[in-house]
């Protein structure tokens, strides 16, 4: 149940942080999320966009549960098809920054083909992918990105599926902005939403996000603190732009690296192609009013 | 018929009222257009005009009808029996002579088709269809155009007005290239001046009412009229996956929203289509999905997620044959229940019928109307026969329908709440500021006025029930319902959707031999009008005729729904799942079944 807190008031043309903030999260203490949701308010606050054009959205899991926590206009929607409801909100307005949060359930399994298609149309939007290799919110069943041999309540003997390559599967979707973060690092996660949020296209952000509860120490191999490397990709050595290195990065042996994997920065999106489409059809018909158009429409089948 | 031209005869002018003719061929023989050509032209005249076609279900090739009732007065059904029967190949003569009234003209190309000698029953006229059609056109064995020739034999055996159907040949094929046309002149032209008064010695002349002073008409096809009436109805935005036989308005919508500021999107599958539909409405657009029976399904959970949430929606159902994949090019009335209740939970949400051509623009436009106003998801449900059926109508009144669709982004009060109980929703899109500062939450989840979660067992009962009445206040606000015929009598005959035509015509057959019958064609499906209880309890019979299957308990999904509610056991079912309209005398069979007349039948 929420904790319905009198919110503190958002004053117009002011970002900050209180005024983002909205029901308290109802994760478990030292979920990584904690920390996702407190680097998109420092992103947000730091990006300065007006409060009442940002769209926050999200699917259904633990991570889905985002919008609740964050005062902007929000959407909770279903189990793996807020791409396609986020894409009709970009695409219906372009005056809208739209946000979308899910976890690995949402964005690699009952949602996969939704980020195929997401990513070849290229819409403009980001997609924050919280993965935690583990259905958390249904306690403990075994995810597309859970490691061979994990065990869950549905492969108590140990997974013996292949997992999804979460950064493979999103190159291969076409997306024109692909990076990967960790919740451990705020600042580098800070780093990847605004470059995401300011990349014109279809932007997608794996973060990997502890869940302590049913998959605890899942990336302590990508903690420093714990011993592990958090190695983040140099880019004066990476082309963004270069896809089979990109995909080559996708293939490194686990924790592999952080950073922008691949950027496209002049593919057009299809919130502008279909701009594009709209001027042309709209000069072809010469500017005339709806009214006009379609009486003309019925005028021909007389 | 004889086929030696030298026995002179005198060629006879027979008036009629109406005619039924029926084109049977192969679907790439354009039988298709021959059709339209006729639709459109009967539409431009004092002629009423209805079509029926089928189309075959694989790719090219293939059996396909086309069938037109013309004539003068109301033509309310494509026609029980044909007086005309044109057929190209032996398969068209074989399974559909059967069809041909006793006395009715058989029209054959004689290259293809070898009638049976010894059938006596019909005025049979051989036409060497082919030959002639390749010769008009100059050597092209391929027999394109055929169906020109054919049009041109109809145009001189019904004295059509050829200098009408050369206009409509201009307007479809002046802009491709110089010789199409020219060609389409050139078949026409060999066939009406065949010598068809060697073989068949009567012309057919419609009766003249005068000319035709009403509105202006215009001639489309159901799926067209649907697609109109969602743009009249201020929709500009929708997603869509191809099937049959919804494809047609998206690949519509797709062509013309965007010389409306709008945009259509083929997504990825069925459920991404609702999805993004549903996203667009929540952006503050009004907008569109739709598809038939396999895709409707696909898209249950979004839609219960639209009544939750409250969102604005219209979605379109052009019902085929059923379960599964079914019957994909059939007729039948079998997804009602679907629309009202297939959504897991209590999910209200509204259902309206189109019940002709016509009506598909109105009920298009109405469900536009209605999901705006009560933010809440619409079914339009037509159906295979509307989609492709061409009939005539009365231009739309544009200046009094258009609906200009408005984007409210305007601020709004430190109080407002999405989901206040005091209230209809109307939902805050994103761009909207509000007053106080707290920004609305749209979600499936059961929620607090604020659109937070609250699993608080009263706040659920609570919005239920908000969700719940703002449709029996559409209920209440729904005009009276209309009965055709008696106010009372013997038998009320209730329809939905596509049956107005035929249910309309077995009523006027009942009445002319003296029956005390009445029609009523229900509309509003979900909710149904307050006032059905009072007027059943005038009849003493109520038969609800449905193309759907009677059930396990012996009635069709309409009158299962109107049992539930009226307890009323004079409350009879007609239903039949065969693909195929209802004929006349099948309802008359079902009338006489409920209710035996006592007076001979003239």
């Amino acid at each position: 149940m929420s904790t319905t807190s009198t919110p503190v008031k958002a004053e117009r043309g002011v970002l900050t942080k209180k005024g983002l903030q909205a029901d308290h999260p109802t994760w478990c203490p030292g979920c990584g999320d904690f920390a996702v949701l407190a680097a998109y308010y420092k992103t947000l606050e730091k990006l300065d966009l007006p409060q009442q054009n940002i769209v926050t959205l999200a699917g259904i899991g633990c991570s889905s549960r985002f919008p609740y926590f964050v005062n902007t206009h929000g959407g909770h929607f279903i189990h793996g098809r807020s791409l396609p409801f986020a894409s009709g909100v970009s695409l219906g307005r372009d005056d809208l920054h739209v946000f979308v949060f899910g976890g690995d359930g949402d964005g690699f399994s009952i949602g996969g083909n939704h980020l195929d298609h997401a990513g070849r149309k290229n819409f403009n939007l980001t997609y924050v992918i919280m993965d935690n290799f583990v259905y958390g919110l249904t306690k403990k069943q075994t995810s597309p990105t859970s490691p061979q041999g994990f065990k869950s309540k549905t492969d108590p003997w140990g997974a013996f599926d292949r997992p999804t390559n979460p950064m493979r599967k999103i190159l291969s979707s076409g997306a024109t902005f692909v990076a990967r973060t960790h919740a451990t690092q705020i600042k580098h996660m800070m780093e990847m939403y605004e470059r995401a949020a300011k990349h014109e296209g279809f932007s997608v952000i794996e973060v990997l996000s502890e869940c302590v509860e049913f998959n605890k120490g899942s990336f302590d191999e990508a903690i420093p603190r714990k011993g592990g490397k958090f190695e983040i990709i140099d880019e004066t050595e990476h082309d963004v732009s270069d896809m089979p290195a990109a995909l080559a990065l996708a293939e490194e042996q686990w924790p592999g690296r952080f950073g922008v994997y691949y950027e496209a920065k002049n593919e057009p999106t299809k919130n502008k192609l279909e701009r594009d489409l709209i001027e042309a059809s709209r000069e072809k018909v010469g500017h005339k009013s709806d009214k006009a158009l379609l009486a003309q429409t019925f005028a021909s089948m007389r | 018929m004889p086929e030696d031209s030298s026995t002179q005869k005198a060629v006879r002018e027979e008036h009629i009222r109406d005619a039924v003719i029926r084109l049977a061929g192969n679907s790439q023989d354009g039988i298709q257009s021959i059709g339209g050509f006729l639709a459109r032209l009967a539409g431009r005249s004092a002629q009423e005009v209805m079509t029926y076609m089928t189309i075959p279900a694989t790719i090219s090739g293939g059996p396909s009808i086309f069938q037109v009732r013309m004539g003068t007065g109301e033509v309310l059904s494509a026609g029980d029996e044909a007086d005309f029967l044109l057929a190209f190949y032996q398969h068209s003569y074989e399974n559909h002579i059967g069809f041909l009234k006793e006395g009715g003209v058989l029209l054959y190309d004689s290259d293809h088709v070898e009638p049976d000698e010894n059938d006596n029953r019909f005025v049979k006229v051989g036409v060497p269809i082919s030959a002639l059609t390749v010769e008009a056109l100059g050597g092209s064995s391929r027999e394109k155009g055929k169906n020109l020739f054919a049009l041109g034999l109809l145009a001189r055996i019904f004295k059509l007005d050829v200098a009408k159907l050369r206009e409509i040949f201009k307007e479809r094929f002046g802009s491709k290239a110089e010789d199409v046309l020219r060609n389409v002149n050139l078949a026409f032209d060999a066939g009406f001046s065949y010598p068809i008064d060697n073989v068949l010695d009567r012309y057919y002349n419609f009766q003249q009412e005068g000319e035709y002073e009403g509105p202006q008409q215009v001639t489309m096809d159901g799926n067209t009229a649907l697609t109109l009436g969602l743009i009249a109805g201020g929709v500009r935005h929708g997603a869509g996956y191809p099937i049959t036989p919804w494809s047609t308005i998206m690949e519509m919508l797709r062509q013309q929203l965007p010389k409306y500021n709008g945009v259509f999107v083929q997504a990825e599958d069925e459920l991404a289509a609702a999805a993004m539909a549903i996203g667009f409405s929540y952006a503050g657009h009004l907008a569109v999905t739709g598809s038939s029976g396999p895709g409707i399904s696909l898209k249950m959970e979004s839609l219960g997620w639209a009544t939750m949430a409250e969102i604005p929606l219209v979605v379109v159902n052009i019902q085929r044959g059923g379960p599964s994949t079914g019957l994909p090019t059939n007729v039948e009335q079998s997804d009602l229940l679907q629309a009202i209740y297939g959504s897991h939970g209590d999910c209200p949400r509204v259902v309206i019928a189109a019940q002709n051509v016509e009506d598909c623009f109105y009920s298009a436009r109405e469900a536009c109307e209605i999901a705006r106003k009560y933010s809440v998801p619409v079914f339009v449900l037509s159906d295979m026969s509307l989609a492709s059926r061409i009939e005539a109508f009365d231009e739309p009144d544009l200046e009094a329908l258009m609906i200009e669709p408005t984007l409210d982004t305007e601020d709004r009060s430190a109080d407002f709440k999405p989901y206040d109980l005091e209230r209809i929703t109307r939902h805050a899109p994103p761009g909207a500021w509000i007053e106080g500062g707290v920004f609305p939450q749209v979600t499936g989840l059961e929620h607090d006025e604020s659109g937070h979660p609250s699993a608080n067992p009263q706040m659920h009962a609570k919005m239920m029930r908000k969700r719940r009445e703002k449709i029996q206040k559409l209920a209440d606000e729904l005009p009276a319902s209309q009965i055709y015929g008696d106010e009372e009598g013997e038998v009320l005959v209730v329809g939905w959707g596509s049956t107005w035509g035929p249910i309309r015509e077995t009523v006027i057959r009942e009445r002319d031999r003296g029956r005390r019958v009445g029609h009523l064609q229900i509309r509003h499906l979900n909710p149904l009008p307050n006032d059905l209880g009072e007027i059943f309890a005038r009849f003493e019979k109520i038969l609800v005729v449905e193309m759907n299957d009677e059930g396990l308990y012996g009635q069709g999904q309409l009158a299962t729904l109107l049992r539930a509610r009226y307890c009323n056991p004079a409350i009879q079912s007609l239903c039949k799942t065969d693909g195929l309209t209802f004929k006349i005398k099948e309802i008359m069979r079902g009338v006489e079944a409920v209710s035996p007349s006592h007076a001979p039948s003239k």
